[in-house]
This record gives structure tokens, C-alpha cells and sequence, in this order.
């Protein structure tokens, strides 16, 4: 197994609201990321996987807890100690039209990370910058041109080079395909597992459609209320699924096979995801969970392998599910014993 | 004869840059009762054309007809086509906040649209059947919440408002315009639920348009793929999936993630521009089967000698085993 | 119309290598537009005029500031009207009003530029470090901002004048000092839109300060309502002087200046109309050219237009 290239130990980011209430995006995570896999993140809305990546990129301040990469504590570093470690964790956004400043040439936006650390400037510059374009399938002699003058697909693809300049070794990918078409998504995905096996990449990969986690990750980790509720390896996440919340996420996904969708269990979950500002109490996912009994109102799981599960498979559940255990008839049952 | 009949419809907008021909030559039929997807892309002009049926786009030059319950909706007056809105024909659009208005409550909306449609109808009784529909929709407490204004729901919620203002006047057609998209995935399979179980009910046919092969997979009967503004393909649901034809369907279906490990096989290339738009097929430039019959536009022509499998393409159509996941 | 347009594939397409800036494409659209076409000449001719001043009293003969008592004057003291000699009548002490037109540009212009640019350097650097430093640094500048716009301009401008005596100079501060506050306020509120845009976080992942931030990133997305703004602030400056200069704060006399010549046209509206109308007309078809044009560069460069 291969070192722990970020380590995130308990770590917890609150956002104050206007009214007294604080929204807890992250409310006590801890996870590591090896050299060279991909972990995925994936979650619902307010499920805290964009406010994590964040602190793990340390574009936030944690609330609580602490973010080791390569051993040193990064939550205590200022932002002039920080710089030079931004070159080894870099960030892909989302949305390609939001993220690449619409008045400035493209060729200054990837050469940005080269001006900033004062690594390389002028012709030399270019040249680089040109090198990163062709890199990622991107025309060279276009670097004088602005972003709208690009797809949204290129506009993914320059995010990327800019993300590469400096040859980070871990690069958080937040949701980068999630705004394109789907003929453009394969291309992208097809692009970043490319640059991971030329450059030797560590990629957290963060995003809601769980069919494309599951392509590129090697372990996912399913996150709910600011919380993970199972962590495992892929191949484990799919056939051995032990949390409620992510076999419902499973059967919510609609899968382009029109045999499977007749035939596989729905799980329709009730009511909404809850508010982060109050979120229920005990396991946060009791209030919609098919098996909810009392203690799960009570008290919280804590993540840690369940059943006969390898130390790699994770789960926050008491009840966990059993292969094969059908959970559409399963109905809560929170009344004293 | 099919409950709305779209013929031969070619919408196109003048701009600074050009003409942009946005939908070129779109026939389709919707049947009473029956689920149709309308598949596409960004720029495959799938929502122009409904928003173009049923007169929501300004600006635009139209022609070929809509023949909805006899009456050709591309030539109806305004007046006309404001009665059908509504009453015969619903609508429910991607983002919920911006088609339903922030300052009213939700009961007041959908009560206004019941009375402007149903002139004899009491202020009352139109509550009433409000607070029926979103009960109907899966609201909970549906008579407490029916005074909360839209920003009080949550998207999940006000999308299903939507759609109970939709089938407040029990429309036979109910368009959606990618319902979805916008919603996390287990709600995303809650508002699916519902509108499954009130096409059940009430026969509702349903013109869903989205860009999700899983989500036509659902809930569709027949499918149409666009691109470029032109149908590529059409056939029936399990047709599209097990028996395509068309290489942009077969590209489509094979660039989505299956198993873990495999590489994807992407669709090379991007979208063309729908202002300069080359001749012949319009996926030409990306197809990898294209030859020299390519640069000249291919007729819809039955695939199998099926009349309801059609495919734009010069490919042989005998019927493949599909390129399915 | 909802449908994206996507861009066609480019990897094929010559040699388009220059990209078409959103400046290119609002020069392009100024360029089309008549009547700020039709500004911009008269406002080049106005500067020609300021320009070549010399040459107007040259032609003449008369310098701009040469009593002409005998032959500009009437027997009775009175100016006289357009003839022969003086082509716009004299004023009051006998003075060409043409050439004192010309001269009256140079002074109208040179303030009207440098007060404006003054003005907008301080507003757009106060205004990006309000808008993106925030915390104290914003309050405080933005209550100085709200007292600076609170004001009575023309009172303290007054009071200023009383003390330190009517010079250029004078007049170029007091206007600056206090025209910077509404371009500030405007800078500032566009940066606190544009300070949660993706790139700025984008930008601070990479490792980038704030400075760079606020100039490399932030400021050419400001920078187009700030040329908007200032091409509308010039005839206001250019106004403000004039109307300084009319209630006597301006330069000191003789200089030729168009608000001087209103003030000193007072008494001789029913006598002598050129007095006033030729200053005033000056004035007046200044400020309209900058006010036409300034138009048509916001119209140039209205986001509507462009396709991002």
C-alpha cells in the first residue's frame, strides 16, 4: 500500500448565517489519500464535499481538526508559508465559464502559476504554456485568445493545464465534469486518467453523479450532512454495500439500460435532505433511513469497518446491510424496544 | 391520429453573427398517454422546439406545424395559445426558481392559473383543488404549506409545485424541459416517481426532454435523438438502446461511464456551430463510420422495415445488435 | 433562446491567432455608431482648436489677451458685434472672442482631462482595495467615501478658493479630491461581485497575493465601466470648472477661460449677445460631443452585447 500522501484528521468547517445558526458543512471528517490512487467523494447537496476538498486545498480555514500533506500540518501555515506548497496541491473547478477570467488571454491564465512563483517569465513562459496546451489537446497558436472564445469542453481542458503547470503531486478535482455534455465528459475523463499515469497523479475526485466516481476512482467515499457514511474500496462500494444512504443512492441512479431499470429495487427516499444548520440528531440520515430504529436517533455511528468487512471498507451505520438484503420493504422503526 | 403531430418544424434566429438554424426539419408524434424523450445535447435545439410549439419564443422564424388535438399550433394566435397553456398543454421548466414568481405564495399562483382558465370556478374551490394537487404532488402538510412562498421549498419541492401547477387543469400533454437536472439524484428519483404515477392516473402524455440516457431509459416509451437541430434517430425505447442504428446514438450510449477500469470511448471533436453548419450530415465531421455519401444530407429512412425505427444515416439499415453498455 | 451555442472545434481553423479582445469588439461597435462617430470628430476638432490657438491669433492678428479699446470697442464703451475684423465680436474690454475661444479650450480640455484622470486613478485604487481587502480597510474607506459624496461641493470649493486664491492648480484638487468618491463607490461595488468569481478563488489556489489579484485579475474586469464612466465624467469636470470659474474661483483674470467669459458677459446680455452666446455655444457643444460619445461607449461596451 502506498504512502499517505493528505491525511484529514477530524476535521470540522462551520459557516456563520446571518441569524445566530451556523451551517455545519463539515462536521468531523478524517480520511487519507494515498500516493497515486483516486479517491472519490461523492454526496447530495449540502453533503460537504465541495467544503472539504476546500479545506483540504486549504482555500478554507478549518473550524477544527487538522490537513497533513506529506507530514506537515497545513491548517497552521499562513498564506506566505503556504505558497510554496501550492504547487504540489492544486484545484480543478467546475465550472469552466466561472473559473478562467473572461478579460484575460488564455495564454496568461495558464502562464499564471509559472508568474506567481517566479518560475519562468517571457519566451521561456510561453513556451511552456504552449507545451501545457498541446498536452491537453488544446491548439497552441490559440494562446492569445480569450476564454469565451473557446467550448466549454476547452475551457475544462485549459482549467487543467493551469491546474498542471507546476507538476503538483495531489490535484483536487472539484465536480470537472459536471457542466459539460456527455460526449465532452468522456473526453475530459479520458484526459485527467491520461495526465494521472503520465505525471504520476494523485487525484481527489469530487463529484455527485456516481457512474463517473465509479469509473475513475479506486476507493470512494460516500458523503451525507457533512459526514462520510461509507468509505471502500469501488469494488467493494458497489457489490458489498453496507450503508442504507449509499445502496438508495445506488437505486436513485438511473442507468441507461432499459432491462435493469425495469427490474432493480427502487428505493424512493421520503422527505428532503435535512438543514445543515440543525441537522438531525444521532445518525444524521435516521430521519429518512428504510431501517431507522431508536438508538439511531440517539447516539452516532462511528466509521470503522461492520460485519466481516476488511479494515478498508468503512461504514457509519448500526443496522448495515447484508449482500442481498432487500431494502425496498424495509420499513423505520424508531419506538423504545 | 397521435395527440400532437409535429411536422417538418425548422425554427432559426437572426443574429449579429448569422442565422443560427436551430431546429432544422423536426417531425415527431406524441401519443395520448405515452411518454415521448426528446434526447440531445447543448445546440441539438431539443428546447427550442417545444418552446417553439407551443409559442414561447420571440423573434424566432417558423415554419412546419404542430397539429395539437387538431389545431396547428404554429399558426394559432396568441389568444388561442394562451388558453391551450395551461388548460390542455402543461409545462415544467429546469429551474423551478426562476419559472415560478419569488413575491406570491404557491397557493396564490396555482390559484390564479386554475381561475384565469376556469372562469366560473370560485376562489374557493380553486384552494381547494390546490392544496388536492399538492397532496397529490407528495407535498406533506399540504394545506398548511400552501401559503409559503417559493423560496421556503426546497428545489426537489418546488419542482413538484411545478408540476402540480402543471396538471392543475388536467392537461392531456405535459412538457418537461429537462425536470431534473437540477436535482440531487435521490430527489431527482422522487420527482420521476411522481410524474410516473400521474401519467398512471390521469393518462397524461409527457414530452420529456433531457439529456440523460438513464433518465430516458425510466421513463420513456419512444425516443427521439437530436442533433444539430435535426432528428438523428427515433424508435422505441428498447429499440434505442438494444437495436440503434445511428452512429451518434451508438457514441452517445458508449461514452458513458459503465465498469471501472475501461477506457471510454468519447465522441471525438465537438458540436458544429448552428450558424455555419456544413453541408450533408451534420455529424459527419465526428462519425467514426463516415464515407463519401456523407456530404449529402441523409433522409430519415425506416430501420428493419420498422415504420416507428427510423435513422437519419446512409449506413445500411439492416438492423445491428447495439453497442449497448 | 435556451439552446448553448458551442463553438466550432478550432483545432483545424488558419491562422486566427489574434483573439478578438472584448476592447476589439467594442471599438468595432464604436465605430458603427453614427452619431458618436460624429462626436469624437467634433471633439478632435475642439482639440485641434486648443491646439492650435497660436494660429488662431496669428491669423487674426490679435492676441488673446490684447485690449483692442479703439477698434474693438464702440465710441461708447460697448463691444463690438461680429464684423470683418473681429469675426465673434469683442468682449468687454475690447478682446478678440474668437481667439479667446480658442485659448478658453486649452484650459477647458487640459482640466477636464487631467482632474478626470486624477480623479479616476484615486476612485478605481481606493475602490479595488475597499472592495476586495474588505474588513477595516473597507470601512473605513467606504465611510470616507460616503462623506466625501455628502459634501457640498461648491461651498467648500468656495471656502478653498477664499483661502488659497484662484490658480489651476487649485481648481484641478479641489475637483479631483472630490469627484473620486462616486468612481470609487462604483469600483467598489462591481469588486465585491467580482471577488466571488470562480477565478479569484482560481487564482489563490495557485498561491497568487492579493495585490496580484487585484490587478492582474480584478481590474480588467472592472476596467471597462470605469472608461464608461470616465468618458461621462469629463464634461461634468469640464462643467464644474466652468461653473467654478463663473462664480469667480477659477483663474485668475486675464486668462481666457469660456466660464470667466459668461461671468464677465453678465451685464451685456442685451447689448452684445455674442458675448454670451459664442462662449456659451462653445461650452455647450463641448460638452454635448463628450456627453454623445460617452454614450456611445457605454453602448459599445454594454455586457448584453458581448458573448461570454
Amino acid at each position: 500500500m502506498n504512502e499517505v500522501l493528505l491525511k484529514v484528521d477530524d476535521v470540522r468547517k462551520e459557516f456563520p448565517t446571518s441569524s445566530k445558526e451556523v451551517v455545519q458543512a463539515v462536521a468531523g471528517v478524517s480520511l487519507e489519500v494515498r500516493k497515486g490512487e483516486t479517491l472519490g467523494l461523492v454526496g447530495e447537496t449540502g453533503c460537504g464535499k465541495s467544503s472539504l476538498a476546500r479545506c483540504m486545498a486549504h482555500l478554507y480555514d478549518v473550524t477544527s481538526g487538522s490537513v497533513w500533506f506529506e507530514g506537515r500540518d497545513i491548517t497552521k501555515l499562513s498564506r506566505k508559508a503556504m505558497r510554496p506548497l501550492r504547487r504540489d496541491v492544486q484545484v480543478i473547478f467546475q465550472d469552466p465559464y466561472g473559473s478562467l477570467n473572461p478579460r484575460r488571454r488564455v495564454g496568461s491564465i495558464i502562464g499564471d502559476p509559472f508568474s506567481i512563483h517566479n518560475i519562468a517569465s517571457g519566451n521561456e513562459r510561453k513556451k511552456k504554456v504552449q507545451e501545457l496546451m498541446e498536452l491537453v489537446g488544446l491548439n497552441p497558436e490559440h494562446y492569445n485568445r480569450f476564454p469565451a472564445e473557446f467550448s466549454g469542453g476547452q475551457r475544462q481542458r485549459i482549467g487543467v493545464a493551469r491546474a498542471l503547470a507546476l507538476r503538483p503531486k495531489l490535484v483536487i478535482c472539484d465536480e470537472p465534469v459536471s457542466a459539460l455534455d456527455v460526449s465532452i465528459q468522456a473526453q475530459i475523463i479520458n484526459l485527467l486518467s491520461d495526465l494521472q499515469q503520465e505525471f504520476d497523479l494523485t487525484y481527489v475526485f469530487i463529484s455527485h453523479d456516481l457512474s463517473v466516481v465509479r469509473h475513475v476512482s479506486d476507493r470512494i467515499a460516500v458523503m451525507y450532512l457533512g459526514k462520510i457514511v461509507e468509505l471502500a474500496p469501488t469494488g467493494e462500494l458497489f457489490g458489498q454495500t453496507r450503508h442504507p444512504y449509499t445502496r438508495a443512492l445506488l437505486s436513485a441512479l438511473p442507468v441507461a439500460d432499459p432491462d435493469t431499470a425495469d427490474s432493480r429495487e427502487q428505493i424512493i427516499l421520503g422527505g428532503d435532505i435535512p438543514s445543515a444548520t440543525n441537522p438531525p440528531a444521532g445518525c444524521r440520515f435516521h430521519t429518512r433511513c428504510p431501517k431507522a430504529r431508536l438508538d439511531c436517533a440517539a447516539e452516532e455511528p462511528v466509521l470503522e469497518p461492520v460485519l466481516d468487512d476488511r479494515p478498508e471498507h468503512r461504514t457509519a451505520c448500526f443496522y448495515p446491510l447484508t449482500v442481498g438484503e432487500d431494502l425496498s420493504t424495509a420499513v423505520p422503526d424508531l419506538r423504545a424496544s | 391520429m397521435a395527440l400532437l403531430e409535429v411536422r417538418d418544424l425548422r425554427v432559426s434566429f437572426d443574429t449579429p453573427d448569422g442565422t443560427v438554424r436551430a431546429v432544422r426539419g423536426l417531425s415527431f408524434d406524441v401519443e395520448a398517454g405515452q411518454t415521448l424523450a426528446v434526447v440531445g445535447e447543448s445546440g441539438s435545439g431539443k428546447s427550442v422546439a417545444t418552446q417553439t410549439i407551443t409559442g414561447l419564443t420571440r423573434g424566432a422564424t417558423v415554419s412546419g406545424t404542430a397539429y395539437f388535438d387538431g389545431t396547428d399550433l404554429i399558426t394559432a394566435d396568441q389568444a388561442t395559445l394562451r388558453r391551450l397553456r395551461g388548460a390542455r398543454i402543461g409545462m415544467i421548466f429546469q429551474d423551478p426558481l426562476s419559472s415560478l414568481h419569488p413575491q406570491y405564495r404557491i397557493g396564490w399562483q396555482i390559484v390564479e392559473m386554475i381561475r384565469a382558465h376556469d372562469l366560473e370556478i370560485s376562489k374557493q374551490a380553486a384552494r381547494k383543488r390546490a392544496a388536492e394537487l399538492l397532496t397529490l404532488v407528495g407535498i406533506p402538510r399540504a394545506a398548511e404549506r400552501i401559503d409559503d412562498y417559493p423560496h421556503q421549498f426546497s428545489g426537489g419541492m418546488r419542482q413538484r409545485v411545478m408540476i402540480a401547477m402543471a396538471m392543475a387543469l388536467d392537461p392531456a400533454l405535459l412538457i418537461a424541459d429537462e425536470p431534473t437536472t437540477a436535482l440531487d439524484v435521490t430527489v431527482q428519483a422522487q420527482v420521476l416517481n411522481v410524474m410516473r404515477r400521474l401519467q398512471e392516473q390521469f393518462g397524461t402524455a409527457i414530452i420529456l426532454i433531457t439529456h440523460d440516457l438513464g433518465v430516458v431509459a425510466e421513463m420513456a416509451d419512444d425516443v427521439v435523438v437530436m442533433y444539430a437541430g435535426a432528428v438523428m434517430e427515433r424508435a422505441p425505447r428498447r429499440d434505442i438502446f438494444y437495436r440503434n442504428h445511428h452512429p451518434y446514438t451508438q457514441g452517445l450510449l458508449a461514452s458513458l461511464p459503465a465498469r471501472s477500469g475501461d477506457r471510454l470511448t468519447p465522441i471525438a471533436g465537438a458540436p458544429p456551430s448552428l450558424i455555419s453548419l456544413p453541408k450533408g450530415c451534420p455529424f459527419a465531421a465526428r462519425c467514426p463510420h463516415v464515407f463519401d455519401k456523407c456530404s449529402e444530407p441523409p433522409p430519415l429512412t425506416d430501420v428493419g422495415g420498422d415504420p416507428r425505427h427510423q435513422s437519419a444515416c446512409w449506413l445500411p439499415h439492416n438492423v445491428n445488435e447495439a453497442v449497448a453498455s | 433562446m435556451t439552446a448553448a451555442i458551442e463553438m466550432v472545434d478550432v483545432i483545424d481553423e488558419p491562422q486566427v491567432i489574434e483573439g478578438r479582445s472584448p476592447f476589439a469588439l467594442a471599438l468595432r461597435r464604436l465605430r458603427k455608431d453614427k452619431v458618436a462617430m460624429i462626436s469624437l470628430a467634433v471633439i478632435v476638432l475642439i482639440v485641434l482648436m486648443a491646439i492650435f490657438a497660436p494660429v488662431f491669433a496669428a491669423v487674426t492678428g490679435h492676441p488673446p489677451n490684447e485690449q483692442y479699446r479703439d477698434i474693438g470697442l464702440t465710441p461708447d464703451g460697448l463691444p463690438r458685434g461680429p464684423n470683418g475684423t473681429f469675426w465673434l465680436g469683442t468682449d468687454d474690454l475690447g478682446r478678440d472672442i474668437l481667439v479667446r475661444i480658442a485659448y478658453g479650450a486649452r484650459i477647458s480640455l487640459l482640466v477636464g482631462v487631467i482632474a478626470t484622470v486624477i480623479t479616476v486613478v484615486i476612485g478605481v485604487v481606493l475602490g479595488l482595495a475597499a472592495g476586495f481587502l474588505g474588513g477595516i480597510t473597507d470601512t473605513l474607506l467606504a465611510r470616507l467615501i460616503d462623506v466625501v459624496l455628502s459634501v457640498p461641493f461648491l461651498l467648500v470649493a468656495i471656502a478653498l478658493v477664499s483661502v488659497t486664491g484662484p490658480s489651476l492648480t487649485v481648481t484641478v484638487l479641489v475637483i479631483g479630491c472630490f469627484s473620486w468618491a462616486s468612481v470609487a463607490r462604483i469600483v467598489r461595488g462591481q469588486v465585491l461581485s467580482l471577488r466571488e468569481r470562480e477565478f479569484v478563488e482560481a487564482a489563490r489556489s495557485l498561491g497568487a497575493g492579493d495585490s496580484r489579484i487585484m490587478f492582474v485579475d480584478i481590474l480588467p474586469n472592472v476596467i471597462a465601466p470605469v472608461i464608461v464612466y470616465t468618458t461621462l465624467l469629463i464634461p461634468v469636470v469640464i462643467v464644474t470648472q466652468a461653473t467654478l470659474s463663473f462664480l469667480g474661483l477659477g483663474l485668475p483674470p486675464p486668462t481666457a477661460d469660456w466660464g470667466g467669459m459668461i461671468s464677465e458677459s453678465q451685464n451685456y446680455y442685451t447689448t452684445a449677445w455674442w458675448f454670451i452666446l459664442f462662449p456659451g455655444l462653445a461650452l455647450l457643444i463641448t460638452t454635448l460631443a463628450f456627453n454623445l460619445f460617452g454614450d456611445g461607449v457605454r453602448d459599445a461596451f454594454d455586457p448584453r452585447a458581448d458573448r461570454t
